[in-house]
């Protein structure tokens, strides 16, 4: 049927016809435009009909877009309170985000536990950008909810390797782990906290496994998980047990034939 | 005469002990991962471990002769898994159940061991991911097995 339509004012437009006045070609120009658009417009909504009767797993997902967040009581109530150090704040799919100067974000937090009912702490993120320029190289993203109004908040801070983030241990007792498990897999430390050590990898663990340049098999971490029982340079290393390694291909063609002339 | 009526039976010291111990593994109740969950399984009335007389799993290293490393270790782990090896007495053997105990697996990353064998010796490797319960019997059948060419002479090679 769509089709139909949209085949049809081409037609027109193509076929020659040299012999016409300029305004029965303008007038001709407005028709098959119309026409084209109503085509258009019909197939869209053929497609929108058609998207809408199929079950919702095989529908078209939808991107949610970033916007502004004038319009937003929290956001609004932030940046007066805390002025520039609210970097941006948007909507995605309904949630706010902030992004917030590092060196604020307690007293953001603080803000919100106990202004704006954001009482749950959901999680705590870390993320690695290696290949930003102009900004962080790391970001720790925080997952706020507030259980009354059932609100998400999601605060974002950039922050770099050497440069500690203030905790939020004070707000939210449930902060602590997360940020231990932070500095266990990004590196990122946390200032003021009140135990920041590995929680998941052993003390002594080499590296930080989460990060983009880490390699999964792991390197060598130089010292035994138990001294008792391994010796300085035995026991399990991270991620190569024994040193078993996978057979390295030849580095270039003629080097292969050469090995196996030999062999 | 009167020795048959006693009831003698002449056989040679291998025999019986290699009898008495196959016929009487107690594995240690110790389980690491979804590989547990299937060496549970081998417990239940349809699989019956017991047929094999190693039901009786123990809760100490002390009184275990078999450890059946089902499931992940972990680097964390692996000293741990070590001490409780060191812990039984011998003679001892061990089964790696599954992918994970026999060569780490899917898991070729920083935090998981590449076998259990890297830690400690290793008797029967049972494939599966995990394995189904007749293929744990499968290699507890050839453990007893091994255990028969075991000699009283000498120790076991492991």
């Amino acid at each position: 049927m769509s089709d139909e339509e949209t085949k049809a004012p081409q037609g027109d437009d193509t076929g020659p016809e040299p012999e016409v006045d300029e305004a029965a070609e303008k007038a001709k120009a407005e028709a098959a435009a119309k026409a084209r658009a109503e085509a258009a417009a019909a197939a869209k909504a053929a497609k929108e009909a058609a998207e809408a009767a199929k079950p919702p797993w095989q529908r078209d997902p939808k991107i949610p877009e970033w916007q502004e967040a004038d319009d937003s009581a929290v956001a609004g109530a932030l940046r007066e309170a805390h002025g520039d150090a609210i970097a941006w704040a948007r909507t995605l799919a309904g949630d706010l985000v902030v992004m917030v100067a590092r060196e604020s974000i307690c007293d953001v937090a603080r803000t919100l536990h106990d202004e704006h009912g954001f009482t749950m702490l959901i999680d705590i993120c870390g993320a690695h950008y290696p290949d930003r320029e102009d900004e962080p190289e790391f970001e720790v993203i925080y997952q706020l909810l507030n259980l009354d109004t059932v609100e998400r908040v999601r605060l974002r801070v950039g922050t770099e390797a050497d440069t500690p983030v203030p905790t939020v241990v004070p707000v939210w007792r449930g902060a602590n782990w997360p940020e231990r498990e932070i500095w266990d897999m990004y590196g990122v430390s946390f200032e003021g906290h009140p135990d920041m050590t590995r929680i998941l990898m052993w003390e002594g663990f080499n590296g930080f496994p989460m990060r983009k340049d880490f390699p999964i098999e792991g390197i060598d971490t130089g010292s035994a998980i138990y001294p008792e029982y391994y010796e300085e340079t035995a026991g399990p290393v991270a991620g190569t047990g024994t040193g078993w390694k996978p057979p390295e291909e030849p580095e270039d063609e003629e080097a292969a034939p050469g090995a196996d002339d030999q062999g | 005469m009167d020795n048959v009526e006693a009831g003698v039976l002449t056989t040679t010291y291998d025999k019986i002990f290699n009898w008495a111990r196959r016929s009487a593994i107690w594995p240690m109740q110790f389980g690491l991962a979804c590989c547990a969950i299937e060496m549970m399984a081998v417990l239940d009335p349809r699989h019956d471990m017991s047929r094999f007389g190693a039901e009786v799993f123990r809760a100490s290293p002390r009184q275990s002769d078999l450890m059946i490393v089902a499931g992940t270790v972990t680097e964390k782990m692996a000293p741990i898994v070590r001490r409780l090896w060191d812990q039984m007495p011998d003679p001892k053997w061990a089964i790696a159940m599954g992918a994970c105990a026999t060569c780490g697996g899917p898991y070729r990353t920083y935090a998981v061991t590449q076998g259990v064998d890297r830690v400690i010796p290793v008797d029967v490797y049972v494939p599966g991911c995990p394995p189904r319960p007749e293929a744990l019997l499968w290699g507890l059948l050839h453990l007893q097995r091994k255990i028969d060419r075991m000699t009283v002479a000498k120790q076991k090679a492991s």
